[in-house]
């Protein structure tokens, strides 16, 4: 059994005393080392959750335990350093003047030696692949490269969980495939725990397990394959149903047997291809 | 348009000068403002300019670029000149300009002030010119280290700095582009008596100054998940050391100021 870094125990939110609840009564736990995904449409409270993680909110009712530590007012100091997190806005978490002092601002807020600051920065940004771009000034880099030096930043100093909140959907389509592609490679590399919070079921594909959250509540908690099978209770509920899943289900009305529930076009292909070996 | 942004008026360069340390530039400049005005007899004078100019070419930065920086204080210079000229009173009348007399005790007086205008603008424009703005964020951050003692916030204030610096390219970056939105929607800039343009740039401040605000609040948010909690127990990645070429540059500039007080009223 793996072991707990995440709790939510019974957790409420809402942002003012007259305010609608944000979150409702939700319970759920993140592993050491897992890829979870949450899913959800705007205001599903998806955000909250990240937010809540790191101790920028606190809920009204319920608890959050860290890494055996409750999230409070005292210990958040704590909580940021084992959770990291990546935001929307690529220019809007961007503090330092040049990609280093970037990478930088994190150790340096937590007290780390010069040399050490060097040396993490060097292996964090090849890691990313922005070592090149070590001096670069933020208004030369693209909203791609940004979210690149964010990511950079936050493994900088270490943390057990990274979150990355929307991290992509300010992004082209070039950019988001650069960030899908940083996010797989330093989760082979890093020990580490994994949430990306998305409202595009197509960035769900890779986690191993993922939680759809509606209206403020867990509506649903699975393996992404099995997700993906459930395309009408997902459109009901706001989320888009990609295009590979569209067109799985095209497929199986006019008679097709697709075994499996394809989670992208390389695995339809290989379902179509063998088709008739299978009849 | 982004890649010809560059703050301040900064020119890049490799020379001893750009690679002195900031606290250094800052310190010599202070004191030479300060000795200019001890200037009095022509080789003192021949004393200083030497020094300024050959500072400027030691930087090794185009003169365009230093004449360029010395444009709006021309003519300062040029009318301090004239008004010496034709309010000094001193020494014998040398030429006569429109029933106005000039007198030489007027013109060495009018040379001399100019004179020491001009090495002030010149040695204070080589610091902006030789320094990147965030250098001299980091100087002035050490340098009023001691005002912490009566709670003065010089980590805040320097910190501040820097993320302006680091936005202004961005802020400009979004008017631009806020700008061509308004224009796409029919909103005139360039045309129309100026009371009309004044107005139309409020379209154009609205957007802007409510996207900074969110910026502000996104940004702050960031820092805080980032561990940020205040100066208190910080460690920096920018280093300012002092060098042997700092030393030497010092060593040189007490030669000058010397050679300027024994040249004194010679």
């Amino acid at each position: 059994m793996r072991k707990k870094l995440i709790e939510f125990r019974n957790v409420s939110f809402r942002y003012g005393d007259e305010e609608p609840w944000v979150l409702k009564n939700c319970s759920f736990e993140v592993y050491e080392n897992e890829w979870l995904a949450i899913i959800g449409h705007n205001g599903s409270g998806k955000s909250t959750i990240a937010k809540l993680m790191n101790g920028l909110l606190f809920p009204q009712e319920g608890e959050i335990i860290i890494n055996g530590q409750q999230v409070t007012e005292e210990t958040i100091w704590d909580v940021r350093k084992d959770v990291g997190m990546v935001f929307q806005n690529p220019d809007n978490q961007f503090v330092g003047t040049t990609v280093q002092d970037d990478v930088a601002f994190g150790m340096e807020n937590r007290g780390f030696p010069r040399e050490e600051m060097i040396k993490r920065i060097e292996q964090n940004l090849t890691a990313v692949g922005m070592q090149d771009y070590r001096l670069t000034e933020p208004h030369r880099l693209s909203g791609g490269q940004k979210q690149r030096v964010a990511i950079a930043s936050v493994l900088a100093v270490s943390p057990k969980v990274l979150i990355l909140d929307e991290a992509t959907a300010m992004l082209d389509p070039k950019g988001r495939q650069e960030i899908m592609r940083t996010v797989s490679n330093v989760r082979a590399e890093h020990a580490l725990s994994l949430i990306t919070i998305t409202h595009d079921l197509r960035e769900v594909v890779q986690a191993e397990r993922v939680i759809v959250m509606n209206s403020g509540e867990i509506w649903d908690e699975a393996i992404p394959r099995e997700i993906f099978s459930k395309k009408d209770a997902l459109r009901e509920i706001g989320l888009d149903v990609p295009f590979v899943a569209i067109l799985t289900d095209e497929l199986k009305k006019t008679g097709m047997t697709i075994t499996n529930e394809p989670l992208n076009q390389e695995e339809l292909l290989e379902d179509l291809w063998t088709l008739h070996l299978r009849t | 348009m982004s890649n010809s942004l560059i703050i301040g008026q900064y020119v890049p360069g490799n020379s001893i000068i750009h690679r002195l340390d900031p606290r250094t530039k800052i310190t010599i400049i202070f004191f030479f403002v300060f000795v200019v005005f001890f200037a009095n007899s022509l080789l003192s004078y021949a004393i200083l300019t030497a020094f300024a100019l050959a500072s400027v070419a030691t930087t090794r930065i185009p003169i365009k670029f230093i004449v360029k920086g010395l444009t709006p204080v021309w003519f300062l210079i040029v009318f301090t000149f004239l008004l010496h000229l034709f309010v000094t009173k001193e020494g014998t009348v040398v030429a006569e300009v429109f029933s106005f007399k000039i007198y030489s005790g007027a013109l060495i007086q009018g040379i001399a002030i100019s004179m020491r205008f001009f090495l002030l603008i010149l040695i204070t424009s080589l610091l902006t010119l030789t320094t990147t703005p965030i250098e001299i964020t980091d100087a002035i951050e050490d340098m009023l280290h001691p005002l912490k003692k009566i709670k003065f916030p010089v980590h805040e204030l320097a910190l501040m700095m820097s993320i302006s610096l680091r936005f202004i390219p961005t802020l400009m970056q979004e008017t631009e582009k806020i700008s061509r939105a308004q224009a796409s929607r029919g909103v005139d800039f360039k045309t129309g008596p100026i009371k009309e343009r004044a107005k139309a740039v409020v379209p154009l401040l609205v957007p802007l100054f409510v996207s900074a605000f969110k910026r502000a609040e996104e940004l702050a948010m960031a820092m805080e998940a980032r561990g940020y909690h205040g100066g208190e127990g910080r460690t920096k990645l920018r280093e300012l050391r002092i060098e042997k070429r700092d030393i030497a540059i010092y060593v040189l500039f007490l030669f000058v100021i010397a050679g300027l007080f024994l040249t004194r009223n010679y």
